[in-house]
């Protein structure tokens, strides 16, 4: 099986955001695999070390994301590409995502079903359109059997069981794999793996981020006495209005 | 402004978010508004209300699982014939992977999660929730055709218009391999208030020590008519279904009233909630983060504080 994974290299989890004008200030940011784009990659290591086949990361990006690169081929990647270029948005990164991977017959295309930066959500369509293949997003269960993909997506108040031929592309989440965490063999192993770097096909991308703001605080909590739960009742049909 | 509103019904009738998807084309297009549905619906012409012109309308038994390529093909069609300069949607499993594929087909461009109406003075920039809510990005958009996925409740849902609507059959093409997907099987609870879709929230966590005291939370949400979630480590652990884990990894939800009971308030489950309008924390340690992000905080064992919330509801005659 040929499989490409797409990461993204976003800020840890818990990072509290903050802004220099329109750039995030990475003052002390811890930066990781996007946790959704995780899961693709653990599934897709499942289903290399199951049936062989070749496992290549892909990301778009500037030279800081090596060592997130390097940390997806610690986990098991084969190789690993990276597309010179700031991710500037949905449909810049889809189109430079879908000019690589036009001629290289992947079997299938998996990422998160969005970046924890921008959340999106775009890309995995936007590739998949682009390539004229079928797109399952967002795709929580993935077993292969043959030249077909059974899938499991997550649909308002439940799931949906599909099915589709290969090649086809997929915006990953949970629970479709454990994450896995890199081993000092497999640390020792991505030193030593190919890491081609290729320029962008374009500059240009349709949107641009004009002016970040963070939410309004939320005013002081109103502490209510475990004793008083009617005053809690009151305020909020009298104060909030939600009841 | 020529603007596209994708519609979709559940059990016959229109969904509040996709009324929400309407109040917001009205209101950025002065009145030139057409509909697409292709589920089943009734009482289409009511769409008049909210400023709709003309419904097309798919009646097809291929879409009723509502088939991401074929949809994305539907829209793109509609788009097309009507001359729209926008296409407007909310969010919704559906939506989220159709739009990709159509601002593809329609080279427009696309942005997802927007909560604000457009601001058109320079250019066209409309606000969206990024950085799983920790923060909002203008972001400007170029192109002569946008397609815009509108968080829910962002918008609120408002009459703007009178008069019915006309109702049109349309039959776009499909491509050839819109149908690649197959749905074999779907497994839906029934009868619930659906999470995405609810006003009204109450969530618990780890703090209930396991599924078999559900009950009383379920109890509460029945009182309120909300709907019920829960923290990541309550799915992981199975104690309640995957689709009710709200947060960074999971459903984000913002609900006029979101109760979180027994959650310790992680900065990945605040991301997925903090944008719901009333937070009420029920705690029984007052160091609890979440007592930071909330609005009305209660200190004391849930297992005490949710029976007596649920008897002053009661009470009030809720
Ligand atoms: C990449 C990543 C993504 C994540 N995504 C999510 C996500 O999407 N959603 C999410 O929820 N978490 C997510 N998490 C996990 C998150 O960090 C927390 O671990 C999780 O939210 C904690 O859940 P909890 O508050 O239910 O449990 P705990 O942290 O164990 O807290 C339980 C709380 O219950 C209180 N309590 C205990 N007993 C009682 C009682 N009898 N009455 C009242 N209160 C009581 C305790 O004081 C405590 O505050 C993510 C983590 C990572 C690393």
């Amino acid at each position: 099986m040929n499989i490409l994974v797409c990461i993204c290299h976003v800020p840890d989890t818990t990072t509290k955001i903050k802004f220099n004008g329109t750039e995030l200030d990475k003052n002390g940011v811890q930066f990781i695999i996007g946790p959704y784009d995780d899961y693709a990659l653990a599934r897709a290591v499942e289903l290399k070390d199951a049936s062989g086949g070749k496992l290549t990361v892909l990301n778009v990006g500037e030279a800081d994301t090596e060592p997130t690169i390097r940390k997806a081929l610690a986990i098991g990647a084969d190789n690993a590409v990276r597309i010179n270029a700031h991710p500037k948005d949905a449909y810049f990164v889809a189109e430079q995502i879908a000019a690589y991977a036009k001629d290289k017959n992947f079997d299938m295309i998996l990422m998160g079903r969005e970046a924890s930066d921008y959340n999106g959500g775009q890309v995995h369509g936007m590739v998949a359109e682009m390539l004229d293949m079928p797109c399952v997003a967002p795709c929580m269960t993935l077993e292969v059997n043959g030249n077909v993909a059974k899938m499991g997506r997550e649909i308002e108040g439940g799931k949906e069981y599909v099915e589709c031929e290969m090649p086809f592309v997929a915006g990953c989440q949970e629970p479709i794999a454990e994450w896995k965490i890199p081993n000092m063999r497999g640390i020792m192993m991505a030193r030593k793996k190919p890491l081609e770097v290729i320029e962008p096909t374009t500059e240009s991308a349709p949107t641009e981020v004009v002016n970040y703001e963070l939410p309004a605080e939320r005013g002081n909590v109103k502490m209510i006495d475990a004793d008083n739960l009617d005053e809690l009742v009151r305020l909020l049909k009298e104060e909030a209005k939600v009841l | 402004m020529s603007v596209l509103v994708y519609i979709e019904a559940d059990n016959n009738a229109v969904k509040k978010s996709s009324l929400e998807a309407l109040t917001y084309a009205a209101k950025m297009s002065a009145g030139d508004v057409t509909a697409l549905v292709t589920d089943k619906a009734e009482g289409l012409e009511d769409l008049g209300k909210y400023g709709v012109k003309t419904v097309l309308q798919v009646s097809d038994d291929k879409l009723s699982t509502r088939p991401v390529s074929a949809i994305a093909s539907a829209i793109a069609a509609a788009a097309q014939k009507v001359g729209a300069n926008a296409v407007v949607m909310s969010r919704s499993s559906t939506v989220d992977a159709a739009a990709p594929r159509v601002g593809v087909k329609l080279k427009a461009t696309v942005a997802s999660n927007v909560v604000a109406l457009p601001q058109t003075d320079n250019g066209f920039v409309v606000r969206r929730g990024v950085y799983t809510g920790k923060a909002f990005a203008d972001t400007k958009l170029e192109g002569e055709i946008k397609i815009l996925t509108i968080a829910k409740n962002a918008i609120g849902v408002e009459e703007t218009g009178s008069g019915a609507a006309t109702v049109e059959a349309f039959s776009p093409e499909y491509g050839a391999k819109d149908f690649a997907v197959k749905v074999t099987d779907v497994k839906k609870q029934e009868g619930d208030i659906l999470l995405p879709e609810a006003d009204l929230v109450v969530s618990a966590g780890r703090g209930l020590k396991g599924p078999e005291n559900w009950d009383m939370i379920e109890n509460l949400a029945k009182t309120l008519g909300a709907a019920t979630a829960c923290s990541k480590p309550v799915s992981d652990m199975d104690w309640r279904p995957h689709h009710e884990h709200v947060g960074q990894t999971g459903i984000k939800v913002a609900p006029s009233l979101y109760i979180a009971v027994g959650i310790s308030g992680a900065i990945q489950h605040l991301a997925g909630v903090n944008s719901s309008k009333t937070i009420v924390v029920i705690n029984k340690d007052e160091e609890a983060p979440f007592f930071k992000s909330a609005d009305y905080g209660v200190v004391g064992d849930a297992f005490d504080v949710v029976p007596k919330l649920q008897a002053a509801l009661e009470k009030a005659g809720i």
